[in-house]
């Protein structure tokens, strides 16, 4: 799912100084999950800045609201009255989210209240790390179900840099270097001979994420 | 003939190759390229020619190497995968062999978070591999990667690579050397070589899947400077290991800098009697005006002249 964090406090006071009344959207769905912007991290956020303002003497007026999933149009629509009553909106989704509510409202300004950060899994309780780059063009069955592109500083295809040791990536010490793990579990499936194979360079072209936005059209769905 | 490149001369003919290492300057001053050739002119068969090392902004290697060219002295253009794409990377192949250089080393590169431009974007298009298969199939079908789109003229290059012994897993280091060779590869320089033990069993390893057969192995040799500079590097830079007792002899030593290159001699005399390595790679990392006296003691002058 999309991982995200809250903006820094600050910066995000700073967006709504011109304003006195805000719709504070959440999320229902993955930043719930992340605890960056759901129902219950919306309202702890909403309460830090209407007691900052109130310190400093400029009260701001906050309606909450937290759609089952901002990046769907057809709930994005459910906020339309409430926007329609708020001078700006703090969108505490993900990018996609922020980027719905332009579309659907475009005449009112969208501030973005986190930094929406990678597609990852839950290792542990409150621990996220990224695991996909959605970069079109799946090569996890080369590489034992573990991806070199969102895994690998430096992406490599082939095999493990000469910085790999005692397991650790030496971008960042505490990262664990995804050519070890990719030859852990080969070695445990019985499977290193597939290592050996030299895997291509990837089509990053037409069909891939440097091509601008990519659009799936499944014509059996459309209404 | 590959490349015709005085490198591949003195590998084809048998010899035991000798290289080193030139840091382009950070910045124009051609004076600092000149002053290093000065020191390695005679001693050396090339000389590598680094690509922005530790991703700190210097000359370019294309640059420096051309450069190197007219002063007499062969290069060989180290070229890493963090900064371009394909397209800018054949280009400079284009370019590169048009300026009359004949070696290469295709890199990915340190990362670009070590270096002095941390919030670049990096490219990463290739990894080293596949760098290597672009300029075999450069050279050899004579076509832009992808086959189809013919180039006017030769990619004459003698591609080499790298491999650290030292690194992690240790299993995959003799296969992830043997994929190089598969991707065409003529020669390899390996990391600086401290754990002796570790780089035979690695050279076995090498042997045992027939790699010293198919290309040329030279072995990596830094001489210490310090017992402080062998104790940074052991628990500074990954992927490098030192033993204690080679520390422990460069702190007991009368002068660490004299131990340092007697040890570095020894190291030479103990790689030319392993089997399946070609030669020696000396990377004295600022102290190239050592180079000739290392090459003198390790009886590898002078170097040959071959046709």
């Amino acid at each position: 799912m999309i991982k995200a964090e809250q903006k820094p406090f600050e910066e995000i006071l700073e967006y709504l100084a011109p304003y006195n009344k805000i719709l504070l959207s959440g999320c229902g769905a993955c930043v719930t999950v992340c605890h960056a912007g759901g129902e219950k991290d919306g309202a702890l956020l909403a309460s830090a800045l209407r007691m900052a303002r109130q310190k400093i003497g400029k009260p701001l007026e906050i309606i909450e609201s937290t759609p089952a999933r901002q990046c769907e149009p057809e709930f994005a629509q459910e906020l339309a009255d409430t926007v329609g009553q708020v001078q700006a909106v703090l969108s505490v989704s993900c990018g996609v989210g922020v980027q719905t509510l332009a579309r659907n409202f475009p005449a009112t300004q969208i501030f973005p209240g986190v930094n929406t950060l990678f597609m990852g899994e839950t290792v542990a309780h409150g621990v996220w790390e990224e695991r996909c780059q959605a970069c079109g063009d799946c090569i996890l069955e080369k590489t034992a179900g573990i991806c070199p592109i969102a895994r690998c500083a430096k992406q490599l295809l082939n095999g493990p840099c000469g910085g790999s040791s005692n397991g650790k990536c030496e971008i960042k010490r505490e990262t664990d270097c995804a050519w070890q793990l990719i030859f852990d579990r080969s070695k445990a499936l019985g499977q290193l001979h597939r290592l050996t194979e030299i895997i291509p360079a990837k089509q990053w072209g037409v069909q891939s994420r440097d091509s601008g936005p990519r659009r799936i059209v499944r014509e059996d769905l459309k209404v | 003939m590959k490349s015709g490149s005085n490198l591949e001369k003195v590998f084809v003919n048998g010899h035991f190759a000798v290289t080193s290492e030139l840091g382009p300057p950070k910045g124009n001053d051609v004076s600092v390229i000149k002053r290093k050739v000065d020191f390695l002119r005679g001693y050396v068969d090339a000389v590598n020619v680094t690509d922005n090392q530790t991703a700190i902004v210097r000359m370019s290697s294309i640059a420096t190497s051309a450069i190197a060219v007219q002063m007499g002295i062969e290069p060989i253009m180290q070229m890493v995968t963090r900064d371009r794409n394909r397209i800018a990377m054949q280009s400079d192949l284009f370019g590169a062999t048009a300026l009359g250089i004949k070696n290469i080393i295709c890199l990915t590169g340190d990362h670009h978070t070590f270096g002095n431009q941390v919030n670049a974007k990096n490219v990463h298009d290739l990894d080293s591999i596949q760098l290597i298969n672009m300029v075999k199939t450069m050279r050899d079908e004579k076509t832009l990667m992808g086959g189809e789109e013919k180039i006017e003229g030769d990619i004459d290059m003698f591609i080499g690579g790298a491999a650290n012994p030292f690194a992690d897993p240790f299993e995959f280091r003799a296969l992830r050397t043997a994929k190089k060779a598969a991707a065409g590869v003529d020669f390899i320089q390996t990391q600086c070589i401290y754990d002796m033990e570790r780089f035979k069993e690695w050279m076995k390893m090498i042997r045992d899947l027939g790699v010293h057969e198919k290309i040329h192995i030279m072995a990596g040799i830094t001489p210490l400077k310090s017992a402080g500079m062998a104790r940074y590097m052991a628990k500074n830079v990954a992927g490098i290991t030192i033993p204690d007792a080679l520390i422990d002899r460069m702190a007991k030593a009368a002068k660490g800098s004299d131990e340092g290159i007697k040890i570095c001699i020894e190291q030479i005399q103990e790689v030319k009697e392993i089997e399946g390595v070609h030669g020696v790679h000396i990377m004295a990392i600022e102290w190239e005006h050592m180079i000739g006296k290392i090459t003198e003691m390790a009886g590898l002058l002078p170097r040959p002249k071959v046709e």
